[in-house]
């Protein structure tokens, strides 16, 4: 169950040419979304500077860390890019499909230069040529790429400027009205604009077209110099204009004083700072009421102070909640020994309660929340949207569909839902090829889908929802859905069921998961590519999932994936039969309800229940498990439902809520039904896990059979 | 260590009881009793020997795998050998021990425990002494077996585990639960 798919690239975390490796695996990825997005917006200048950016860094990197051909390679796809950029080559489709095959070839660079096919390169280079004459002709500049990534990180990075602006008294005459500056100012960042009016005269001298105030602006922004500069250029010559870069640094540990922004900015004299610091009063105050500094200046000192906080603590912030890369398998050993800690705090509870000290038990409870939150955090540190998948797919959709000539449109819903890394590593194939079929075999031809009325561009949607303790991952597709009546021919032809049998539709679409079974010749007869439903179906049952399919013809097919949102630790329900115990998964269980002697001489036979007027069937445990012992007087049902349906096990007593690290069984049980693996007790016994979805399934055979007979 | 190889080499000079040069002179062995007869398995796969703690029965499972236990934190299962070599179960005496060993399964190696009615000792079976199993007037199936050792005036039978464990069960019930009676479901 562990059996996690790691890379063979993990061996030196720290090599920085393996960092440079991940993130290029990285930006290749954001890369690729962006032109999969601007296919579809072409308009849209925010992802051109995405993707424009992601092969600056490659090139700025690449070169950096010797990747040397990739460099030479992403230079010239980065001026396509910068011509994009300007405005002087449209995005076109045809220019998405170059330039996401010449992402593929710098992954070919990135993972295995001696592999890379020369032909194809200079046959990709031609194409941009062709597409945008003069930009791949010029040659990589020596000089370019290692400026790059620190010019990257600059840009990317906020800086904070005191900006002090004074316009001339003509200022207005002249046309220029400066809160329009301000207003510009505010749009490159973060902006505190101070008015300083300690040069406004008396009432009666002034003169209504004069300008007499100044500004100090505090300002955080992304922005250069020369961009602020800029704001100001028209008035530059006429105004006393400074513009400083204030140093934000969080870790330097204190924060400049009043003091010392007056005395910078040359408004106060240090000496009358000193004079007035040492009076013990609130400096700003003082020096105002001492006539030294305007209060507008002091007001304006003590914005800067207030908007510089606010920037550095932005600033810590956002590099305090960055992410951090850990190799897969600190994470997996992690997660081994804090279900090894579960196990042993269960067996401390276990003595702690039989041992009836309260100290060693208020111990042991503290214990016992501080393992169940390792675990929570653990498990969460685990925890991976399913989005970083979803993004894959893209690729896949837009590739088929132009293989197949059929125009698809896939849609993701639920792209923030967490699932196990071990669970979305397991996923990607079954998906794949879930994906594949639904557009081969489900969706129509552009002009089939005319002729029945649907939208010429068939629709694929991936989306997945938490529910409880699960994940559904659904594929619906619009397109022509499965085709009862050919199944069932296969099936019959291949023996799994009888002519003219009884058959639900979840017993006839559960063959196309049958070894062999090739939808293709079941469903549409086109042919198939060897698309194997059942490593799908196995892969899930690995994953302890279960998948679901409901089709309608002419209306399209959704298959539902079920998967659990763990592998490693559940909680559970200890049950007793005989003197064997056995855990249900909690997540699974419904209810507890009594079954009396009576009521269990009376349900002999027919092995039903009344619960609140529904009918659910019971199995009994005992028989089930050929348990010798008797029962007692009062035997306990859990009700247990998965999906839809609900059944009854009978048990001699429930014991309570048992954390469940789960323990897979060895190869020898691979042929074992009605258990999904064991896990260890409190008292170091070893209990066995029930497989809800098998037992349920056992069930409803067992009922079909009984209500034939 | 010792290599398989160094074991297997009497195969290839059958009944002469003369092993090829460069062979060591003797193998390294856990002896243990089944039925009176007296086993050995190379000490190389040998993990270690433990008493008879409470195993957890698995309902429905082939009569070979007696269940589980739990050895510091993982789940090992127990098996019974007398089931493979066609003997009656034993009764649990005080001298019952389960070994725990590594075997390959589906080319896999796994760690598996054996019940053994009594363990006697690691001791080493000169290689000189080691013959091929006689295809014929044997009570158990040739593939089980490795050699055939002699210690004094004993025989000492080393069994090829991974072959073993890789066999059907001369009776297999099946463990599907449509075996259970009185709960299988339609034919």
């Amino acid at each position: 169950m562990s059996g996690r798919t790691g890379s063979p690239t993990v061996a030196n975390p720290l090599d920085p040419a393996e960092i440079f490796r991940q993130e290029a695996v990285d930006l290749l990825a954001r890369l690729e979304a962006s032109l999969l997005d601007m296919e579809a917006t072409p308009g849209d200048r925010a992802l051109v500077d995405t993707a424009f950016r992601a092969l600056h860094t490659l090139k700025g990197s690449g070169s950096m860390f010797g990747w040397d051909a990739l460099a030479a390679f992403t230079h010239h796809i980065e001026t396509t890019f910068d011509l994009v950029r300007r405005g002087e080559l449209p995005v076109t489709r045809e220019l998405v499909t170059l330039t996401l095959a010449a992402a593929d070839h710098i992954r070919v660079l990135l993972e295995a230069p001696e592999q890379a096919d020369k032909l194809r390169e200079n046959a990709l280079l031609a194409s941009f040529r062709d597409l945008a004459p003069g930009s791949a002709t010029t040659k990589p500049t020596k000089a370019a790429p290692p400026a790059g990534p620190a010019k990257a990180a600059a840009a990317g990075e906020k800086r904070t400027y005191r900006i002090r602006f004074r316009p001339g008294p003509d200022t207005m005459r002249l046309g220029t009205n400066p809160l329009l500056l301000l207003d510009e100012l505010r749009g490159l960042g973060t902006c505190t604009v101070v008015p300083i009016t300690d040069a406004v005269p008396p009432l009666e001298e002034i003169d209504p077209t004069g300008c007499y105030l100044a500004w100090d602006v505090v300002l955080t922004t992304a922005a250069a110099t020369a961009a602020i500069a800029d704001v100001f250029i028209f008035v530059a010559d006429q105004s006393d204009l400074t513009i400083e870069e204030l140093p934000i640094d969080p870790d330097a540990g204190r924060e400049r004083r009043l003091g010392e922004i007056l005395v910078e900015r040359g408004d106060a004299v240090a000496a009358d700072v000193a004079a007035g610091l040492n009076r013990q009063e609130r400096l700003g105050t003082l020096l105002v009421r001492s006539g030294k500094v305007s209060e507008d200046r002091v007001a304006s000192a003590l914005v800067e102070q207030r908007h510089v906080r606010a920037a550095a603590k932005a600033k810590e912030s956002s590099t305090t909640t960055g992410t951090i890369r850990v190799p897969a398998e600190r994470l997996d050993s992690l997660m081994d020994q804090v279900g090894e800690l579960v196990i042993a705090q269960a067996r401390l509870m276990q003595q702690a309660v039989a041992g009836g000290d309260p100290v060693l038990k208020a111990i042991s409870e503290d214990i016992e929340r501080l393992a169940s939150e390792l675990r929570d955090t653990t498990m969460s540190i685990r925890m991976l949207p399913i989005g970083t998948l979803f993004g894959r797919f893209r690729r896949v959709v837009h590739d088929l569909s132009h293989e197949l000539g059929k125009t698809v449109e896939l849609a993701t819903e639920g792209e923030e839902t967490e699932l196990d890394k071990t669970v979305i590593e397991s996923l990607n194939d079954p998906l794949v090829h879930l994906i594949r079929n639904a557009i081969d075999h489900g969706l129509e031809e552009a002009g089939q889908r005319a002729a029945f009325g649907k939208p010429p561009v068939g629709r694929v949607l991936l989306s997945a929802v938490h529910s409880g303790a699960q994940v559904l991952i659904t594929i619906t597709d619009d397109g022509r859905g499965l085709n009862r009546e050919k199944i069932r021919a296969k099936a019959e032809e291949k023996g799994l069921l009888a002519a003219g049998q009884d058959a639900t539709d979840a017993d006839l679409f559960g063959f196309i998961f049958h070894p062999g079974f090739s939808t293709a010749a079941a469903v549409t007869s086109v042919s198939g590519r060897g698309v194997g439903m059942d490593v799908v179906k196995r892969t899930i049952d690995g994953l302890r999932g279960t998948i679901e399919v409901a089709s309608t013809v002419g209306q399209g097919t959704r298959i539902t994936l079920k998967l659990p949102l763990t592998l490693a630790i559940i909680d559970g329900l200890l049950v007793r039969v005989g003197t064997e115990r056995y855990v249900v998964p909690l997540s699974a269980v419904e209810e507890c309800v009594e079954l009396t002697r009576e009521e269990d001489r009376r349900s002999e036979g027919r092995s039903f229940l009344n619960i609140r007027g529904d009918i659910v069937a019971f199995i009994r445990l005992r028989q089930l498990f050929e348990i010798p012992e008797s029962a007692g007087a009062i035997q306990k049902v859990v009700i247990v439902a998965f999906g839809e349906a609900r059944i009854g096990l009978v048990v001699d007593q429930v014991i309570g809520q048992h954390q469940t690290v789960i323990k897979s069984l060895s190869r020898l049980h691979r042929d074992l039904e009605g258990f999904s693996g064991a896990t260890i007790l409190g008292d170091g016994s070893v209990a066995l896990i029930l497989d809800i979805p098998h037992l349920i399934g056992f069930a409803r055979e067992r009922e079909a059979m009984l209500r034939a007979s | 260590m010792m290599t398989p190889s160094n074991v297997t080499e009497p195969r290839e000079a059958p009944g002469t009881g003369k092993t090829g040069p460069g062979v060591r002179d003797a193998i390294q062995v856990l002896t243990l009793g089944l039925q009176g007869e007296v086993f050995a398995i190379e000490t190389e796969r040998v993990h270690e020997v433990l008493d008879l703690v409470e195993i957890t029965r698995i309902p429905n499972s082939r009569p070979f795998i007696r269940g589980l236990i739990n050895v510091r934190g993982k789940v090992i299962t127990v098996t019974d050998l007398r089931t493979k070599f066609g003997m009656a179960a034993a009764a649990r005496t005080v001298d019952t021990r389960i070994v725990v060993m590594e075997v390959r399964i589906d080319g896999e190696p796994t760690v598996v425990g054996a019940l053994a009615d009594r363990v006697y000792e690691v001791t080493e079976v000169a290689a000189a002494s080691l013959e091929e199993a006689p295809r014929i007037g044997m009570r158990w199936r040739p593939e089980f077996i490795r050699a055939i050792g002699k210690r004094g005036d004993d025989f000492i039978i080393i069994a090829d585990i991974d072959q073993v464990f890789a066999s059907e069960e001369p009776a297999p019930r099946g463990n599907r639960l449509e075996a259970v009676p009185g709960l299988g479901a339609a034919a």
